[in-house]
C-alpha cells in the first residue's frame, strides 16, 4: 500500500530526514522543487539534509523547454491560465459578497427562529460557491486535456518518457513547496503523479496542498488587506478529506475562534489542518495512520485541536 | 519642556558652554519623547525659528533661548506616526539664513535639494523601502520615443523584473515625474523587494519625465495623447504586456496625480489602475480661481470632470497626508470617484507633500492595485 507523508515547512525546522527514516525509503530520491519557479536548481540544502541521492526532476525547465519548442501549444496553455486566472477573480468577487453576508448576519441579534435558518442558508450558500468554482476549474482543465493531449505533444511526451525512466530508479519523490499555483501547472504538465504512482511521496508545504483533494489558499495580513481564504481548485486527490494549511501560525490569525470555526464550518467534511514547522502526517491507503511534531486542526469549537490519525 | 532639557536645566546651576554642548551632542535633535518633540539649537545666534511643512499650523514657530546660554529650543506636540520635513530659520545680526538642522543627521532630498526630517515616536522607515540584499534585482533599460503630441524626443526609462520570462506576458505601470520616483523615493528598490516578497505582481514600469511639467501636468491634453497614442503603443511594441486596461496603470504625485486621472478620464478605454500621490486636485465650486496660476487649467478640467466624471478606471489608489494643504480636494475626491462605481481606496498619513511621504504609501497602493502571488506561496 502506497505511503504519503505529508509535512510543514521545511526551511527553519527540517523533518523530512526524519520521515523518510521512519517510513523506510529504498533508492534514491526523486525531487519536485517546480514550486521554486527558477531556482528549482537550488537543491543542496535538500541533498545534504537528506543524505542520499536527490535526482532533480527539473520540472519547471521542463516546461519551459516544452513552453519554447512547442509555441502552439505555448498559446493554449497561455490561454488556459488567462481563462482559470479570469475565474478566480470572478470566484473571489463573488465570495467575497456572500462572505460579507455570512459575517453580517452572524454578527447581529433578533428573532433566533428567524436568523437561524437565513445564516445557515447563507453558509450553504459559500459551500455551493466553492463547489461550483472546483467544478469549473475541473472542467476547464479537462476541456485543455481532451482537446489538446499534452502526452501527444512531441516535447511533453520525450521528457514524460525520460521521467518515466528516473522514476524506474527511485524509491520515493519528495514534492517541495513554493508557488502551488505553478507546481500543480508542472507536475499536471507531465502527469508526475501519475508516472510516480508507486513511490512513495513526501510532500512539504504548497506540495502538501497539492496532494490533497481541494487547495485553498490563504493569507490574513497581505499588504492590501486581508481578504477571504479561497479555492483555488482540485489537487492531486492523494490524501482527501483534508484541507493542508501550511504556515498556518504565520499566516492566519488562530486567536479569533470565530473565524477557526467558520473555516471548519465552510470546508467539512473536510478537516482544516495546520502544518506548522515540525509536524508532519503519514497516510497509507487514503487513511491518515499517524503524525507527529504537532499536527493540529480547527474544531467545529473555534478552537486548535491535535488531529489523531486513525 | 520635556523631560531630558527639564531634567538638564534643573541639574546645573551654571549652565557652561561645556555642559550645554555635552548635552546637544548626547541627545542632538530633534529629542523625541512620547507626543512631545523638542528641537535644539545651538549656537550664537539671535533668533531661531522652525519653518516646517505643516499646512493648519503656523508656518514658522520662534525658538525659546535658555537664559545666560547660546541653547535655544522649541517643544512641538506631534501626534504619534508622524514624520515632519523642516529647516531652521536663524537670524544672526542683519543676516537671515534657512538651514537644515546641524543636529539632526536625517535628511530627505526631493528636487529642491534636501530637508531635514524629525519622525516622531510610532513612525519608523519602513523595511520594504531599504535594499535587501536577498531581493533580484530587476534590471533598467531606456529608449528615447519621437513625440508628436508634445513635439521632440521623450526619455523612458523601463523597469523589467528580475525574473522576467519570454513566455510570460506582464502588466505595465507608466509613472509619471519617473526620474524622481526613481531617485527621491527609491521606486526600483521598493519595486525589487515587494515582487521579491511576492506582493506585487512582476510587472513592467515606464518612468517617464517631462521637462515642463507645471505646463503638461496640468491636466494638458498633448500630454494625454502622448502618453494613451505614443507611449502605450510603444511599450506594448518593445515589451511582452498583457491585453486590456486591467493589466495598465498609471502613476503620479502632485500634479502627476492630475496628469493620471485627466489621461485616464480622456481615454476611458485605455488604463484602468489609477494611483494618485497627493494630487493637486484644485477646483471651486463657483468662479475660477486657484492658489497659483499654474493650477487655473487644473481648475477648468476639473470642473469638466467632476460634471461627467465617467468611468476613467477600475481601481483607484488615493493618498495624501493630513499636512499638506491638499488633503481637503483628495478628500473630496473619494466620495465623487465611489459614486461611479470604481473600486477606491484612499488613505491619509500623518506626513506632508514630500517623497517620502509618496514612497512609503508605495507598498500599499502598489500591492493593492497589482497583487503579487502571495497567497499563492507556502515555502
Amino acid at each position: 500500500m502506497r505511503t504519503i507523508v505529508l509535512l510543514g515547512p521545511q526551511r527553519l525546522q527540517p523533518t523530512l530526514v526524519q520521515a523518510v527514516e521512519t517510513v523506510g525509503v529504498e533508492g534514491p530520491i526523486a525531487a519536485v522543487t517546480a514550486g521554486w519557479e527558477e531556482r528549482e536548481d537550488e537543491i543542496d540544502e535538500l541533498k545534504s539534509h537528506l543524505g542520499r541521492r536527490v535526482v532533480n526532476l527539473h520540472i519547471h525547465a521542463r516546461s519551459e523547454d516544452v513552453y519554447r519548442r512547442d509555441p502552439e501549444f505555448l498559446k493554449a496553455w497561455q490561454e488556459r491560465r488567462g481563462r482559470l486566472r479570469d475565474l478566480q477573480e470572478i470566484h473571489r468577487l463573488r465570495l467575497d459578497h456572500l462572505m460579507r453576508a455570512l459575517r453580517d448576519l452572524r454578527k447581529i441579534d433578533g428573532r433566533e427562529e428567524l436568523l437561524a435558518p437565513e445564516r445557515d442558508s447563507a453558509l450553504e450558500d459559500v459551500r455551493r460557491l466553492d463547489d461550483g468554482h472546483v467544478r469549473r476549474t475541473d472542467e476547464i482543465l479537462e476541456e485543455f486535456e481532451s482537446r489538446w493531449v499534452p502526452r501527444q505533444r512531441d516535447a511533453v511526451a520525450e521528457h514524460h518518457r525520460e521521467l518515466s525512466k528516473i522514476a524506474g530508479e527511485c524509491g520515493a519523490i519528495a514534492v517541495a513547496g513554493g508557488n502551488v499555483a505553478v507546481l500543480l501547472n508542472r507536475m499536471r504538465l507531465f502527469d508526475v503523479m501519475g508516472i510516480f504512482r508507486r513511490q512513495t511521496v513526501f510532500a512539504w508545504s504548497a506540495g502538501a496542498m497539492a496532494m490533497t483533494d481541494r487547495v485553498v489558499i490563504y493569507h490574513d495580513d497581505p499588504p492590501w488587506g486581508r481578504g477571504n481564504p479561497i479555492i483555488l481548485g482540485s489537487g492531486f486527490g492523494l490524501c482527501p478529506g483534508i484541507v493542508a494549511l501550511p504556515h498556518a501560525h504565520r499566516r492566519l490569525n488562530l486567536e479569533r475562534p470565530s473565524r477557526l470555526r467558520l473555516w471548519h464550518e465552510r470546508f467539512e467534511p473536510r478537516q482544516c489542518v495546520a502544518f506548522d514547522d515540525g509536524a508532519w502526517l503519514i497516510a497509507r491507503g487514503g487513511r491518515f495512520v499517524a503524525s507527529a511534531g504537532g499536527v493540529r486542526r480547527f474544531g467545529h469549537d473555534g478552537h486548535l485541536s491535535e488531529f489523531l490519525a486513525a | 519642556m520635556t523631560l531630558a532639557l527639564r531634567e538638564f536645566l534643573a541639574s546645573k546651576e551654571d549652565l557652561d558652554e561645556r555642559a550645554v554642548r555635552k548635552f546637544v551632542r548626547e541627545h542632538g535633535s530633534p529629542i523625541v519623547e512620547g507626543d512631545t518633540i523638542t528641537f535644539l539649537f545651538h549656537g550664537d545666534v539671535d533668533e531661531v525659528h522652525l519653518r516646517h511643512f505643516i499646512y493648519s499650523l503656523p508656518s514658522t514657530s520662534a525658538f525659546e533661548r535658555v537664559a545666560g546660554t547660546n541653547l535655544w529650543f522649541l517643544r512641538l506636540e506631534v501626534p504619534r506616526g508622524s514624520r515632519i520635513e523642516y529647516k531652521l530659520e536663524v537670524a544672526a545680526g542683519r543676516q537671515r539664513r534657512m538651514i537644515r538642522d546641524p543636529l539632526n543627521d536625517k535628511l530627505a532630498h526631493d528636487p529642491y535639494g534636501a530637508n531635514s526630517v524629525c519622525h516622531a515616536s510610532g513612525y519608523s522607515t519602513p523595511s520594504w523601502t531599504q535594499p535587501d540584499p536577498e531581493s533580484r534585482a530587476g534590471t533598467m533599460e531606456s529608449f528615447d520615443l519621437k513625440s508628436a503630441a508634445l513635439g521632440g524626443d521623450r526619455h523612458i526609462e523601463v523597469y523589467l523584473p528580475a525574473r522576467m520570462r519570454a513566455t510570460r506576458r506582464y502588466p505595465l505601470l507608466i509613472v509619471f515625474d519617473g526620474a524622481d520616483y526613481l531617485h527621491f523615493a527609491g521606486m526600483k528598490t521598493i519595486l525589487d523587494n515587494l515582487i521579491h516578497r511576492h506582493e506585487l505582481e512582476q510587472m513592467i514600469v515606464a518612468f517617464t519625465q517631462s521637462p515642463d511639467r507645471m505646463k503638461e501636468y496640468a491636466a494638458d491634453e498633448a500630454m494625454s495623447r502622448f502618453v494613451a497614442h505614443e507611449l502605450l503603443p510603444a511599450m506594448e511594441g518593445k515589451y511582452p504586456l498583457r491585453p486590456g486596461r486591467q493589466f495598465r496603470g498609471l502613476m503620479g504625485a502632485s500634479l502627476g496625480g492630475v496628469v493620471s486621472l485627466s489621461t485616464a478620464w480622456r481615454h476611458p478605454k485605455k488604463f484602468g489602475k489609477l494611483m494618485l500621490q497627493s494630487g493637486s486636485f484644485a477646483f471651486t465650486d463657483i468662479g475660477r480661481t486657484a492658489k497659483h496660476p499654474v493650477l487655473l487649467p487644473v481648475v477648468d478640467w476639473m470642473k469638466e470632470f467632476r460634471e461627467k466624471p465617467g468611468h476613467p478606471a477600475e481601481k483607484i489608489f488615493i493618498s495624501c497626508g493630513v499636512y499638506e494643504g491638499l488633503i481637503y480636494e483628495n478628500r473630496s475626491l473619494v466620495p465623487l470617484l465611489e459614486k461611479t462605481g470604481m473600486e477606491v481606496r484612499f488613505t491619509e498619513a500623518r506626513d506632508g507633500h514630500n517623497w517620502e511621504n509618496w514612497r512609503d504609501r508605495l507598498r500599499e497602493g502598489l500591492c493593492w492595485l497589482f497583487p503579487g502571488p502571495l497567497g499563492l506561496v507556502y515555502e
